[in-house]
């Protein structure tokens, strides 16, 4: 039987509340992994490990966090801010990823915020399709 | 007087062997290696005096050596393998001088960037600790940030420890 987005929720946050050491009650859909939940690189790379283990999937890293690749990119990114080819790319490789607010002001920075809680709950639902 | 340069770089890349040999080593997947404890070892003087312990640290660093030379090896050590992360350390028990322990290490996933890796050190059959770790290869992280070319973490000092088990030519740093 497939499982209901609760579900996969439901293991998302057991997956975090492991890997970040949180209380349940931190992992709401709207957290950013960095930003709310205090995720360091290697923790992308722990999460990643435990999500495939949880819902015996192959999650490639990039497809979940592509955005290393993106920032790294001179075409991609100018002045600071994401520009709009950058914006296509990211919106292109991340489509289980909410981008309305990041588009008001796509800072550079603010690219950590596009990692939460719901966009990792959406990647597992595509999956799993 | 400064010391010369090469002198420089030997410290530099200098690292401490903390585990006395392996048992058995199965590439790629798990590895399990022995530490004898002694009085000899300073440390233990003063952590406690008149109740020597081995610290829980130096329990962590042995089944570091022991994974962290699991995962490089999986690799070839082509990889600069790091200890990125210490998921989970329990401890159950203390160990004291004159005992002996056994590191056991499994590698629980590996990509081209990181490896995870569970553990347990027991000494006989008692289980005194469970830790799990995550690994770093750390030329693909970072944001592409570049590190030296030579292999600084595996050193030619881990020969020994693997001669018998894994091809020698692949050992030491090669890259």
């Amino acid at each position: 039987m497939a499982m209901s987005r609760d579900d996969i929720f439901n293991q998302v946050r057991e997956v975090l509340v492991d890997a970040l050491g949180l209380d349940d009650g931190d992992v709401t859909e709207d957290a950013t992994l960095m930003g709310d939940l205090g995720a360091e690189s290697i923790d992308f790379l722990d999460i990643v490990f435990r999500l495939e283990k949880a819902f015996n999937i192959k999650v490639p890293r990039e497809e979940l966090f592509p955005a290393e690749a993106v920032m790294n990119n001179p075409e991609y990114v100018s002045g600071g801010k994401v520009t709009a080819k950058g914006l296509a790319e990211l919106k292109s490789r991340m489509p289980h990823t909410n981008f309305s607010e990041f588009e008001k002001n796509p800072d550079v920075n603010k690219i950590a915020d596009l990692f939460t809680v719901g966009a990792i709950v959406n990647f597992i639902e595509g999956k799993l399709k | 007087m400064s010391a010369p340069a090469d002198r420089l770089y030997e410290i530099d890349v200098m690292r401490w062997i903390w585990i006395d040999k392996f048992l058995e080593f199965e590439s790629g997947k798990r590895a399990v290696a022995l530490k004898n404890v002694t009085l000899a070892e300073e440390h233990l003087h003063d952590h406690f005096p008149g109740f020597p312990i081995m610290p829980e640290c130096l329990m962590i660093e042995a089944m570091a050596q022991t994974a962290g030379i699991l995962v490089g090896e999986a690799r070839q050590f082509k990889e600069k393998v790091i200890l990125a992360k210490i998921k989970n350390a329990v401890f159950y028990h203390y160990v004291q001088p004159g005992d002996t322990i056994t590191l056991h290490a499994e590698i629980e996933s590996i990509a081209p960037e990181a490896a995870s890796t569970t553990g347990q050190i027991k000494r006989g059959d008692t289980l005194i600790a469970q830790i799990s770790m995550m690994f770093s290869h750390v030329d693909k992280n970072l944001a592409g940030k570049h590190f030296p070319e030579e292999n600084f973490v595996f050193t030619d000092m881990f020969n020994s420890l693997l001669s018998g088990f894994v091809d020698q030519k692949n050992a030491g740093g090669k890259n």
